[in-house]
C-alpha cells in the first residue's frame, strides 16, 4: 500500500479539515470553554456534530452500527483536532473506547455504542496509576464477589473522567502488580456507587480526574473480553490510543509550524522581515523536515496496524516517540520565534505548547517509547 | 497468479540460477564493487560472470528501455527486481556513476543518437564515468564555476580545473560543467562529455582524513572537445546539472535508511557493547529516528512514482538522511571504544570502523552541504522571504 492517502481518505481529509477549521477553531472551542470554566472540558454541541458527520462511530464495525474504518481514517480526524487544538472526547471515546468495546459482549455493546455513535455518550479510559504511564504495573484490584466483582484502587490522568458515561478500567483480577497476565477490563458505569472523582484542570485546559474505586460492585456483564486475559485487549487499546495521540501530535506540530512561518513572513525587525534571517530559516527548515518524517512514520504505523501486521507494535512506538519529538520541537521553536508575543495568552502559539505537553505525557512520552523500541528490537 | 507474481517467480528463478554464490556475500569496500570500464580488473571470475549474465538480460539497468541496454521494466517490476536481489543478498552487478547520474540526465536531455551510444556503453559496463562539477573556487556556489570552453568552430578548447572528482584517475570519460559564455552566470554553462585520455587531461588523487583517495583534482590544459559531445542546449547545461543533482541527492539520502543494516541497538547488543545505560538510551533514540526515516524514504519513493510531492523534496531527504548517517557512525565509534581507534590491525579489517566514520563526514558536504539543503528548503518549500 503506498504511503499516501487514497482517494476516499483524501476526500475525508478535505471534509474534516474544513469542518474543524470552522467549527472546531481555537476561538470557538478551546478559548470559549476555557474562559467559561466549563467543567467537562469540551463542547457537547460539537460532539453531536461529530456524530452527524459519522465520525463518532468510524472505527466501530458496520454490524455494530459504525463505519468499519481504520486508523488511517481516525488519524485524519485526529490530525485536524490537533491542528485546531479542538477539545474533544474523540480519542478516548471513538478510538480507545470503541476499540475496547469491539471485544465486548453484545449486551455491553448495546449499552454504550448507540450513545457513542449518536454523539450523546462519552467514554473515559482509566489505565495510569501514578504520574507516569506504566501500564506494565497494574495494582487496582477487582476481587470476585458473588456473580460479579468488587473493584478497589486509584487511577490517575483519566481524561474527561467526570463527564464520561462509563469509565473503562484496566484492573487486576489475579497475580501480582507487575504480572503481564491477570488483567481484566471493566466498563464501570457513571453512577456506580463507590466511584470518587477528584477532577482537575490541566495545563492545556482539559479536565482529568484522579478516580478512586472503593469497593465498587460490578456485575459480570461489566467485564469486557476475558477475565484475567485482558492484557492483549489492553495492548490493542493502548496501540490505538498511542497512535491516535501521535496523529494528533503531528497536527499540533503542523498547526504550530504554520502560524510560526506566517509570523516569520510578517514580523519586521532591523528593517527587514525576520524570515529573511538565515539563523531562523535553517531552524524552520530543520523543523519542517522533522515534521514531514513524523507524518510519514505515523502513516506507516497506521497502515501496519490496520493490516494487522506483526511490525505494527514497533512502528506505533516509533510513531509516538517521533511525533512527540517533532511536536515538542515545533512548539518550542514556535514560542521562541514569536519572541515576546509568544509569551502572551493573546497569541495562540502558547496554547500549542500547552497541548503538546499534555499529549506528550498521554500514553507514554518519547523516552518511554524509545525504551519500548529498544525492547522490541531485542536490546 | 497475477502478472506481477509470475514476474517475481521468473526473476527469482533466474537469480537462483545465475547469481554466483560469491556474489551473494556482503560488499565490504569499494574493491568488492564492480565498476566496469576499460581498465577495470575483475576481482574474480564470479564478478565477471555475474556482470556478463546481467548485461545479456539488461539487468544492470533494469528500468531503462531495451533499446538502450536496459530490460524495460515498469516501476513495479523494477521494485520486484530490487526486492528479489535483496532477498538473496545479491551484489549489484555493476556500480557506476553512469547508471546513477549521467544515465538519468541522458534519458531526459540526450539526443536519440547519444542515448543509443552512451547509454548502451554504460549498461554494458564498458565505460566508467566521472563527474566534473566542483572547482577550487566553486563549492557550494557551484554556478560561479570558471573552467572555460572556447568556441573553435567544430570544437571547444577547454581550460581549467575541477576538484572532488570521484575516481577521476580510474574513469574513462567525464561529464563536465564548462563555462561557454562568460557574460551570463546561469545561462552560460554547457554540459560536455569527453574522453579522459584526451591530450591535456591530468588527474591527481587527494588523500582524505580516512586515508583513502577516492577524489581527485582534475586539470584541463587545452583539451579539445568535439561539438557533438554536448548534452542539452548550448549554455543551458545548468538545467541538466540541476536535474542530475536531484538524482545525486536522492541517492545520497538513501544511505541514511535504517533497514539496510537493521536496528543499530540490536547489532551493538549482539556484540555486547551496550552495557552503558546512557549510551543504550542514545542508541534507542537514534533507532527511533532511523526507523522514522525509513518510513519517510518509503513515502518519498511512493510519491515520486506518481509525481506527488514537492520537487525540492530530495533536498530535505538529503539533509535528513546524511545527518542521520553521521549520527549512526558517531554512536558506532562510542560503542566501539578503544577498538574503534585501531587504524591498521587485522582484527579491525584495517580500521574499517574509524575510516568509515571519517568518510561519513563528507555525506553532508558532497552533493550540496546540509546548509545549502536548508537554504533550498527555506526558499522553495517554505517560501521564506529573501532566502
Amino acid at each position: 500500500m503506498p504511503l499516501y492517502l487514497n482517494e476516499d481518505q483524501a476526500m475525508l481529509a478535505d471534509t474534516v479539515t474544513g469542518f474543524l477549521a470552522d467549527e472546531g477553531s481555537i476561538k470557538k472551542q478551546l478559548r470559549h470553554f476555557r474562559d467559561i470554566n466549563c467543567q467537562d472540558g469540551f463542547g457537547h454541541a460539537l460532539w453531536k456534530q461529530f456524530a452527524e458527520m459519522g465520525l463518532t462511530g468510524m472505527l466501530a464495525a458496520e454490524a455494530d452500527g459504525g463505519l468499519g474504518m481504520g486508523h488511517v481514517e481516525a488519524g485524519v480526524v485526529l490530525k485536524e483536532i490537533g491542528r485546531n487544538l479542538t477539545p474533544s472526547p474523540f480519542l478516548t471515546t471513538s478510538v480507545m473506547g470503541v476499540t475496547a468495546l469491539s471485544e465486548a459482549s453484545a449486551d455491553l455493546k448495546g449499552r454504550y455504542l448507540p450513545g457513542v455513535i449518536a454523539g450523546d455518550a462519552v467514554l473515559a479510559i482509566a489505565i495510569d496509576e501514578g504520574a507516569k504511564h506504566r501500564p506494565e504495573r497494574i495494582a487496582a484490584r477487582a476481587e470476585r464477589s458473588g456473580n460479579g466483582f468488587r473493584l478497589s484502587g486509584k487511577k490517575d490522568f483519566v481524561v474527561q473522567g467526570a463527564s464520561a458515561d462509563a469509565i473503562i478500567v484496566a484492573a487486576r483480577t489475579s497475580g501480582s502488580d507487575s504480572d503481564a497476565d491477570g488483567i481484566t477490563l471493566f466498563a464501570v458505569p457513571k453512577d456506580a456507587a463507590g466511584v470518587g472523582h477528584n477532577s482537575v484542570r490541566l495545563v492545556d485546559s482539559a479536565m482529568a480526574s484522579h478516580v478512586t474505586f472503593d469497593n465498587v460492585e460490578l456485575d459480570g456483564s461489566a467485564v469486557i473480553g476475558e477475565v484475567d486475559g485482558g492484557r492483549a485487549l489492553l495492548n490493542k487499546v493502548l496501540s490505538a490510543g498511542r497512535l491516535g495521540a501521535a496523529a494528533e501530535q503531528t497536527g499540533v506540530a503542523s498547526g504550530a509550524f504554520d502560524i510560526t512561518t506566517n509570523y516569520l513572513k510578517t514580523r519586521k525587525q532591523f528593517g527587514q522581515l525576520i524570515g529573511e534571517f538565515q539563523a531562523l530559516q535553517h531552524r524552520a527548515a530543520h523543523l519542517y523536515s522533522e515534521i514531514e518524517i513524523a507524518d510519514a512514520t505515523v502513516m506507516k504505523a497506521q497502515q501496519l496496524l490496520d493490516a494487522g501486521s506483526e511490525k505494527a507494535e514497533l512502528m506505533v512506538a516509533v510513531a509516538k516517540a517521533k511525533a512527540g519529538k517533532a511536536s515538542s520541537l515545533a512548539v518550542r521553536e514556535g514560542v521562541q520565534m514569536h519572541g515576546g508575543v509568544g509569551m502572551t495568552d493573546e497569541f495562540d502559539i502558547g496554547l500549542y505548547m500547552k497541548r503538546d505537553r499534555a499529549l506528550a505525557e498521554f500514553l507514554g512520552d518519547q523516552y518511554y517509547h524509545a525504551q519500548k523500541v529498544a525492547e522490541l528490537s531485542g536490546y | 497468479m497475477s502478472d506481477l507474481e509470475a514476474f517475481r517467480q521468473e526473476i527469482r528463478a533466474w537469480l537462483e540460477e545465475n547469481c554466483p554464490p560469491e556474489m551473494r556475500e556482503p560488499v565490504r569496500d569499494d574493491d568488492d564493487a564492480c565498476w566496469g570500464g576499460r581498465n577495470f580488473k575483475f576481482k574474480n571470475e564470479a564478478q565477471k560472470v555475474w556482470l556478463e549474465r546481467c548485461v545479456a538480460k539488461g539487468y544492470t539497468v533494469p528500468d531503462w528501455p531495451k533499446a538502450y541496454g536496459g530490460a524495460g521494466m515498469t516501476p513495479a517490476e523494477a521494485k520486484i527486481w530490487r526486492e528479489e536481489m535483496v532477498r538473496i543478498n545479491a551484489r549489484p552487478p555493476l556500480s557506476s556513476f553512469g547508471i546513477w547520474m549521467l544515465g538519468p540526465a541522458l534519458l531526459k536531455f540526450g539526443t536519440e543518437e547519444q542515448k543509443v551510444h552512451y547509454l548502451g556503453q554504460i549498461a554494458r559496463g564498458e565505460i566508467r564515468w566521472c563527474q566534473g562539477y566542483s572547482e577550487p573556487g566553486s563549492g557550494s556556489d557551484l554556478v560561479s564555476l570558471q573552467t572555460y570552453g572556447e568556441d573553435k568552430g567544430d570544437h571547444w578548447v577547454v581550460n581549467g580545473q575541477k576538484i572532488w572528482t570521484s575516481y577521476a584517475n580510474k574513469a574513462d570519460w567525464i561529464f563536465c560543467l564548462v563555462r561557454t559564455d562568460k557574460t551570463n552566470k546561469y545561462q552560460g554553462i554547457s554540459f560536455l562529455l569527453f574522453d579522459m585520455t584526451s591530450p591535456g587531461v591530468t588527474t591527481k588523487p587527494i588523500k582524505l582524513i580516512s586515508g583513502s583517495s577516492p577524489f581527485c583534482e582534475t586539470f584541463f590544459d587545452n583539451v579539445k572537445v568535439p561539438k557533438d559531445q554536448i548534452v542539452g542546449q548550448l549554455n543551458r547545461g545548468w538545467d541538466v546539472a540541476k536535474y542530475l543533482l536531484g538524482h545525486e541527492r536522492e541517492m545520497i539520502s538513501a544511505t541514511g535508511g535504517a533497514d539496510r543494516a537493521g536496528s543499530l541497538g540490536a547489532t551493538l547488543a549482539r556484540n555486547g557493547v551496550l552495557e552503558d545505560p546512557v549510551l543504550r538510551a542514545q542508541v534507542a533514540l537514534f533507532d527511533v529516528d532511523a526507523l522514522a526515516f525509513t518510513a519517510m524514504s518509503e513515502k518519498f519513493m511512493d510519491e515520486v512514482k506518481v509525481g506527488k510531492g514537492h520537487p525540492a523534496f530530495p533536498n530535505m531527504m538529503k539533509y535528513a538522511g546524511t545527518e542521520l548517517n553521521k549520527s549512526r557512525h558517531e554512536l558506532l565509534m562510542s560503542a566501539g571504544g578503544s577498538t574503534a581507534l585501531e587504524w591498521e590491525s587485522e582484527e579491525t579489517e584495517g580500521g574499517a570502523l574509524p575510516r568509515a566514520w571519517l568518510r561519513t563526514k563528507a555525506n553532508s558536504i558532497e552533493g550540496g552541504t546540509s546548509e545549502v539543503m536548508l537554504n533550498v528548503v527555506s526558499k522553495r518549500i517554505l517560501e521564506l522571504p529573501g532566502a
